[in-house]
């Protein structure tokens, strides 16, 4: 059963914040995926305690960065059920897992930074390992 | 390390990897541990088999990617359990 609003809205302000556009439909998620141009990163944000903790301040640092994605998005898992579930098949090879980070560039997946990557780190590890893939696969920044 | 459950063991909430003396490997979502059973969740179970995949090649892919959940929940047996170590320390 998805959580309160009043819970998740400040987890999902976390990423729209920072640029991150908010997949809700699976039309949504459809239309962010068949863009397949340049590079693009999906957080599958998520209410969990353990990971997403940090999950969400790693990824603000890391998009922060001057070599960063074309394109931000996000879906929230056991939220946006509908979007998590298309954007997972859009990856029907990796496991499912939240949070999560992919990257996809000119519409392959080139990076993924599963829940158990992501346990029990700092926040500043998140980004820096984020930050080492933007850094090998976006060829110039777009953050500007 | 994990959530913070006064209840229940550190590695709640963690991925973990558990080993077993029938050479069985189990990853999945600690739930809770104590002397007497390992409870995991979102688990899968690895058994080397002559056309399957290698015990190192299983963790290898597990470790890049995760797991399939095969089960909602699963509780192992301590006194089976030769390891249990956190599965993002096998990432490279």
């Amino acid at each position: 059963m998805p959580y309160s609003p009043l819970l998740v809205n400040p987890m999902r302000e976390e990423l729209s914040t920072a640029g991150f556009e908010e997949l809700t439909t699976a039309d949504s998620v459809d239309a962010w995926m068949n863009n397949k141009e340049g590079t693009a990163l999906l957080v599958i944000n998520s209410v969990c305690g353990c990971a997403a903790g940090m999950a969400r301040p790693g990824v603000r640092m890391a998009v922060e960065h001057s070599m960063r994605p074309d394109r931000l998005a996000t879906v929230f898992a056991g939220q946006d059920v509908e979007a998590t579930a298309r954007a997972r098949g859009h990856m029907a090879d990796v496991p499912p897992s939240s949070p999560s980070m992919a990257m996809f560039k000119d519409g392959e997946l080139v990076f993924f930074l599963p829940r158990h990557r992501i346990e029990g780190r700092a926040a500043e590890d998140v980004a820096s390992e984020l930050r080492e893939s933007f850094e090998e696969h976006c060829a110039t920044g777009s953050n500007g | 390390m994990g959530t913070f459950h006064d209840n229940k063991h550190a590695l709640h909430g963690i991925t973990v990897v558990v080993e077993t003396d029938g050479g069985e490997t189990l990853v999945g979502r600690c739930d809770d541990m104590d002397d007497t059973r390992v409870i995991l969740l979102d688990a899968d179970v690895h058994q080397a088999t002559e056309d399957g995949p290698s015990k190192e090649d299983y963790l290898a892919r597990a470790s890049r990617f995760g797991v399939w959940p095969k089960h909602r929940r699963l509780v192992v047996a301590r006194s089976n359990v030769t390891a249990v170590r956190r599965l993002g320390e096998l990432s490279s």
